[in-house]
């Protein structure tokens, strides 16, 4: 193709190209870990492996989910496109997460099995993700302390003894530093907005901050997840400090969330997300 | 190197001709996703780095690899990924900026590391050159755009909108 014709038309090297396979354009779910060695080495013990995987994974999974379902009804386009973006991002993750669970258990189960498969009790995620958001300022108050934990224990799981889950980790840090942002860009701008947008946000914080202590234990391939605590609150501090907001005294919720068990919106979310699976056994995609 | 060969697309020459099914006026290998072409004989082991964790692109990449090699000449191929290191926008080539301002995409500025913990940043503005125009006289007005490697901006001197490769 000349560079005037490109010029023309930048999207033209489409049309050259052999399109069958782009007809479906991103509805081809290979395996997300194909040609990616699936070996787990012998120093890495596949129960602690496959639990961090599930863990981290349902939590993305699930999130991404509720995230999904603002798409269509977000305030502006900008937003409409900034949360599919997150929504995908997770997703991205949730995949290859779940499928090197798959490979760590010796189970051999799939991404799909671990997504479509599995009754609420055996998903491991934090109870934090299960809710649906009342408004904007629920989802931005969620993402902001999802995102923060999650960007801290990436950064310590990267240099994890499993390639592939420190290769994940590794990845995610640059996306979940983005999702940080924009969720703490939000919070300052509805805390330090308007009476309405202040008070709002003030109380769309009460509704996540009652799940710090369940993301804030238990161990994740050896890293302890209490020693996080220092760093998510300093960060979740300074946001509020710009954002003029006391953070919210609240008791904590029970948890339990790793040890599946969850809250009834984890079965509104289950109910929707695997509807097409379990209606149709067969189906591939 | 024999006659075979010369007559013959070079194995990487093939693969790195394939274009991003996002962003067509760019290759895989103007945007630093295409690692290495590996040919023993008529085998040919293509390794990629792809962008973003759920980049929906990738699956079509590979496709295409496959069969821009299959139409080289090459009917055994596999393509592997390497996910360490991650991906980043600083591997996108000189010829790939050029080509992604031509088209109306500003290249990424080079990326920041970090050490220690992503200090949390509260700005909310990078600065973008606009490629209509070349004024730096812009702002950012979305994080996110059309897709995930992508932000949204818009030039005060020409009055513009233009995406920009997120730097990352």
């Amino acid at each position: 193709m000349s560079d005037t014709e490109l010029m023309d038309n930048s999207y033209g090297g489409l049309l050259d190209a052999d399109v069958d396979h782009r007809y479906a354009y991103g509805t081809g779910f290979a395996d997300p870990l194909a040609g990616v060695d699936p070996t787990v080495p012998d120093d890495v013990e596949r129960g602690a492996l496959s639990a961090a995987c599930l863990a981290l994974g349902d939590d993305a999974l699930v999130l991404s989910h509720r995230l999904q379902q603002w798409v269509t009804r977000a305030p502006e386009l900008e937003e409409e496109t900034a949360l599919a973006n997150v929504a995908l991002d997770l997703l991205g993750q949730a995949r290859l997460l779940l499928t090197r669970a798959g490979q760590a258990d010796g189970s051999g189960h799939d991404e799909d099995w671990f997504a479509f498969r599995r009754s609420a009790s055996d998903l491991r995620n934090v109870r934090l993700v299960e809710r649906g958001d009342a408004d904007f300022a629920e989802l931005v108050a969620r993402l902001l302390v999802f995102s923060t934990w999650r960007l801290a224990a990436f950064e310590r799981l990267r240099a994890c003894a499993d390639p592939v889950l420190a290769a994940v980790c590794g990845r995610g840090v640059s996306e979940l530093a983005y999702h940080r942002e924009y969720a703490a860009g939000w919070v300052v701008r509805l805390g330090d907005g308007t009476e309405t947008s202040h008070s709002r946000m003030q109380a769309a914080l009460a509704t996540a901050w009652p799940y710090l202590d369940e993301l804030l234990s238990g161990d994740l391939m050896g890293v302890d997840v209490a020693a996080l605590r220092p760093g998510v609150e300093g960060v979740l501090g300074e946001v509020l400090a710009q954002a003029g907001l006391p953070a919210p005294v609240v008791a904590a919720d029970d948890g339990g969330g790793r040890a599946g068990r969850h809250t009834p919106a984890l079965d509104e979310v289950l109910e929707e997300l695997q509807s097409v699976a379990r209606e149709h056994p067969e189906a591939t995609w | 190197m024999s006659d075979g060969v010369s007559v013959r697309v070079s194995a990487w020459e093939a693969a790195a001709a394939v274009a991003d099914p996002e962003l067509p006026m760019v290759t895989v290998a103007d945007l630093g996703i295409l690692r290495s072409v590996e040919a023993d004989g008529c085998a040919v082991t293509v390794t990629v780095t792809p962008t973003y964790s759920g980049c929906p692109a990738l699956s079509a990449i590979c496709h295409d690899l496959e069969a821009a090699l299959h139409d080289a000449g090459y009917p055994d191929v596999r393509v592997a990924q390497n996910l360490d290191p991650p991906w980043t926008s600083d591997w996108i080539t000189p010829a790939g900026r050029d080509k992604l301002a031509a088209s109306g995409i500003a290249p990424p500025e080079p990326a920041v590391r970090h050490d220690g913990p992503i200090p949390l940043s509260l700005q909310g503005i990078r600065v973008s050159t606009c490629p209509h125009c070349g004024s730096s006289d812009t702002r950012e007005t979305a994080r996110f755009s059309g897709t995930a490697c992508k932000s949204l901006h818009r030039c005060a001197a020409c009055g513009e909108p233009f995406e920009s490769i997120k730097a990352i």
